[in-house]
Parts: structure tokens; sequence; C-alpha cells
């Protein structure tokens, strides 16, 4: 199946969970920046966690599908259409060949995801499907979408049960009024945490968080920061109050982690994203709970945020509990599959 | 120590000395071979090695103890004496490099800079062999190290936007090769035709921590023939 692309959008590019096993050579992880709301288009489309999806950012392509073709959006809300008819999130969703998809506004996030029954077929670089642009590695031909390219979806799908659920709606007079033919049920969203303003991240003390003032410590969990215009996917560059890193000792380069915050000398942090580089030399505050990363990596230039600390044992059993109900989601979307 | 809930900082010393760097390399080659259930990457840089793993790999079903705390608790019990353990020996490469004027953008500044004599800088950097420390800040780059006193500068005021593929560098304690085109603040005083990093290749990244390196002087006209053979 192919889908051809008439606009590309700001940074459409194709990932997956991300180059693991590499770092030591010096290649980032990439991979989704929302890691949760790709694992569950993923599921939504048949596929595993880790098949290779499109992540759209803030202003979405114009895509033409070619074939008849199962897809799945999650992620941040952003006004998705098929030719001018709002594309239900959160469910599998048939689309009929010659229709277009096309994006609006930002509703809530700014990054969605969108799986295709059987993934994008494209070959794995190094181990993975994600685009890396900075050293165009994986992906298509290591760069973010162009007008004119084709993305085809794997022919050996793992889509079955998804479609068969899905086709059965085929004949419904809707697919040929709509061009397009979903369930009623979806997977449940809570749409307002995604909005809540500013977004609480907690997160875990890095390095360096005991040497700093107190006066510091305090103004980073009780001060709003802004995610600053100059952020991208390798990092959030935040703005607010100016954190005093104070005199220390030298520091040595070493691994960093996403969503380690950075404190480099001019006082405005820096949270580390997908695209980090595998070490950093400045001093760390704190590192982000990965529960809160599918939050932060939903936030874009001008939201507000502000930071909680929490014990490491705390954001394990978070992130514990969040595997869990992802698992629990993924058993819902196999029942729905067979009703 | 955690470094994050899906990641952790192994120690081996607070100095960047060429012992700790070694015992950091022993540390991560036997930690490799431990092939540890849930360990993503190891990542080895000049005092501690960063563990990436999957929490959901290290529980043990009671709520009692954390992921962190059991797979550190492994490492522990896993780990022999640390002076027990040898570091591999490392590859040893040589690096052709062109430190003639097209290839040498910043050579005469800095040879000025340090009081030496262009041919000076050029024999100091390539008379001894460095060790790769670490690989990082790009797919490919080595840091490599100890450079002779007399070589170090602070970095460049103002980094270059684009630094041009092979070019070879000094900044504070180190030497480094830009494996591509890239952004980059330190002192260029060469370039290798050499192609440091190809995501064809098993091993995508020519250097390895632990490598052993020798930078071997060649003139414009070799420069431009292996580049061309190396395309």
């Amino acid at each position: 199946m192919t889908i051809e692309v008439i606009r590309p959008g700001l940074l459409t590019s194709v990932q997956d969970l991300g180059r693991f096993g590499m770092q030591h050579f010096g290649v980032p992880v990439s991979g989704a920046m929302d890691g949760y709301a790709l694992r569950v288009a993923n599921r939504l489309a048949g596929n595993e966690y880790n098949a290779a999806a499109l992540e759209v950012t803030l202003a979405g392509p114009v895509l033409e599908f070619l074939d008849d073709t199962l897809v799945a959006l999650t992620g941040g809300d952003l006004e998705a259409a098929i030719d001018g008819k709002p594309l239900p999130m959160h469910r599998p969703v048939w689309v009929a060949r010659g229709r277009r998809l096309s994006f609006g506004r930002c509703i809530t996030g700014c990054r969605a995801y969108l799986a295709f029954g059987g993934g994008i077929d494209v070959a794995p670089v190094l181990g993975s499907r994600s685009t890396y642009v900075r050293a165009a590695l994986g992906g298509l031909n290591g760069r973010a979408l162009v007008a004119g390219d084709r993305i085809i979806v794997a022919g050996n799908t793992q889509a079955g049960s998804a479609r068969a659920s899905c086709s059965k709606l085929r004949d419904l007079p809707a697919f040929s009024r709509d061009g397009f033919a979903a369930p009623r049920w979806s997977v449940q969203v809570r749409t307002e945490r995604l909005l809540l303003r500013p977004q609480r991240i907690r997160f875990v003390a890095g390095r360096h968080w005991e040497y700093l003032k107190a006066g510091v410590r305090a103004a980073f969990t009780s001060e709003n920061f802004q995610v600053s215009a100059s952020s991208d996917r390798m990092g959030y560059r935040l703005e607010g109050v100016r954190l005093e890193s104070g005199e220390r000792g030298e520091i040595h380069s070493e691994a960093v982690a996403f969503g380690t915050v950075q404190l480099p000398p001019d006082g405005n942090p820096i949270v580390l994203m997908a695209d980090r580089q595998t070490i950093g030399g400045y001093p760390r505050l704190g590192e982000v709970a990965s529960v809160d990363l599918p939050l932060l990596a939903q936030l874009k230039p001008g939201d507000a945020l502000r930071f909680e600390l929490i014990d490491l044992a705390d954001a394990q059993e978070l992130a514990h509990a969040q595997a869990v109900a992802l698992e629990q989601i993924a058993a819902s979307i196999e029942a729905g599959m067979s009703e | 120590m955690p470094l994050g809930d899906r990641a952790l900082l192994l120690e081996a010393g607070n100095t960047a000395d060429p012992e700790t760097v070694s015992r950091v390399r022993a540390l991560a080659d036997y930690l490799a071979q431990l092939h540890l259930p849930g360990v993503l990457d190891l990542v080895p840089a000049l005092c501690t090695i960063g563990i990436h793993y999957d929490p959901e790999q290290w529980r043990d079903g009671s709520a009692a103890r954390s992921p962190y705390e059991l797979l550190v608790e492994h490492i522990r019990t896993a780990l022999p004496d640390p002076a027990t353990l040898v570091s591999s020996e490392g590859h040893a490469r040589e690096i052709p490099v062109c430190y003639e004027a097209d290839c040498a953008a910043d050579l005469p500044a800095l040879a000025r800079k340090l009081g030496l004599s262009r041919s000076q800088v050029i024999d100091i950097h390539s008379a001894v062999e460095y060790s790769v420390y670490m690989i990082g800040f790009a797919p490919g780059f080595a840091y490599l190290g100890p450079l002779d006193a007399r070589l170090v500068l602070p970095r460049r005021k103002t980094p270059r936007t684009r630094v041009p593929a092979g070019s070879v560098a000094i900044a504070n304690q180190y030497s480094g090769i830009y494996p591509g085109e890239l952004p980059g603040g330190w002192h260029l005083i060469g370039r290798t035709p050499l192609r440091l990093f190809d995501p064809s290749r098993t091993q995508p990244s020519l250097l390895k921590a632990g490598d052993r390196v020798r930078f071997s002087p060649i003139d414009a006209a070799k420069f431009r023939r292996l580049q061309s053979e190396a395309q």
C-alpha cells in the first residue's frame, strides 16, 4: 500500500521507539518524542509497539491514500480530517483509496502519531527505522518528509484482526460518503491532562541537584517555565527565572538520558529529548520522570510548565503503573477487534 | 548513582586521568559480556559508564525494592574486584592527516597563541599515541587524549556553524576528529580523508573507546587521492 505526500507539513518524520545499542558509537537514540502515543497507535493498527509510524509536528502534512489503508491516529489533537471530515482518533480507521488526509490547528498537544496497519516499510539503519535528521540516519532517506515522497506500508502485515474489525464496517454507507470507516469504540484518553497549564512535570534529583544553592532548588520547583521557540526534538530550552549553577569543580562529560535537565552557564535549563546527544557536559539539575515524558513531548513553544520533585522509587512505580495501563489498553484493543 | 528512572551511572573515579579512563573501559567490557537483561545501552565516558535499562525487566514482584536497587545490587555482586579487571588492548589505528593550509584553518592563529611554529604544533600533535577516551557529541566523534600540555587551549570563543567532515581538531585536553559536517568550536589543525562514521558498516564508528590512535602527516595531493578512494 502506498501513501503519497502532497504537502510535508512542518516536520513529519518516520519514527519507531528508537535506536538502542548504538550510543557507545555516539549514535543518538531518537525515536518518537511521545513513545506512549506511538505504542497505542501501533496497537490500534494491529502492529508491534515498535513499528515505524509518522510523527506529525504542529502543522501537519497532506497525504493521499493510493490504496485502501488501515490507519490509527493518537497523540495531540491536530484536527486531522479526511477530505474535510474529522478523522476519529484513538481507534482503527479504514481509509478508502483516493482520499486525502490533512491537519489543522493544535487543539491539544503538538505531536500526533499516525500508524499504518503493517507499519511503514523502510530499511532499518543500525537497528531502527527512526529518522535522525542531523546525521541523515534512518526513516525516509534520513530526512523529514518532502512533497512527492511515497510512503510504503509493509505488505506482510500483522494487522489482520484490526483490519477484519474495520472491514466489517466497510459496507456501511458511511464508508462511501466519508471515505473512511471506523468502529464506535475508542481508547480512553484523558484530554484534560494534556491541557493542564502550567503542565506539571515530575522529576527526580539529578547528579548536581544537591550542589545547587537552596534558593536555586526552590526556584526550580516553584516557578513556572516556558518552552522557548528554539526547542526541537533534541532538547527543550526553557525560559523563566535564570538559575545560577554556582561555582563548582570541573564537570566531566558523561551519559545523559531522555529527560535529563541540564543547566548551561546562561541559567536557562535545557531538557534533553529524543534526538539528544549521547553524552553531555553541563551540570544536571534533574531527570524528568519517564511517566511524564509523553506530556512534556506534547508541549509546544510558549507553553508553561512547572517541576515537581519526586523520589526515584516513586518514579519507577509510576513508570510501572503506566506500563501496566498500556498493557490493559492493548488488551482492550484486542477485545474491541474481536467484537 | 541513578540517572533518572531508566538509567544509572557507574563511577570508576573522579578525575579524567588515563588510569580512570582505562578502568572505565575495563568495567564497560566486563558489563557488556554479562549481557544483563533489559540493558539497552552501555555508554562509557571519562569517569563513568552510563547504563540505560528497562525498569520493567528489574522487578521482583514485591514493591519493596525498586528496579534501580535490584539492578545495582546485581551489578555489585557480578563485578569482580576492580583491581583484577583488565581492559582489552583496543585496536591501533593510524589516521593520515593533512596539516596543510586548506585543511588547517586555525593552525596559524593557534600556533601564534601557543608561541610555537606551525611545524612544531604538527610535530607535537603527531608524535604520540592517543587513547580514545570516549565517543560522543556526534555519531563517531572520538575524544582522544592525553593531549601534550603545550597544545592545551580553550575552545574558540565563537563556534563555527559548519566544520568540514574529517577535520582534526584540538580543544582543552583533547584532540578530536569531526566525522561529518557539523557545527563545532574546536581549533581545526588538519583533516583526514578517512570516513570516521559509516552506518553501513557493522561497526559504524571507525574508532571505539579504548582504541589507540596515531596521526601520520600527509600532503595535500595524498589527501585528495585518499579522499577520492574513500568515496
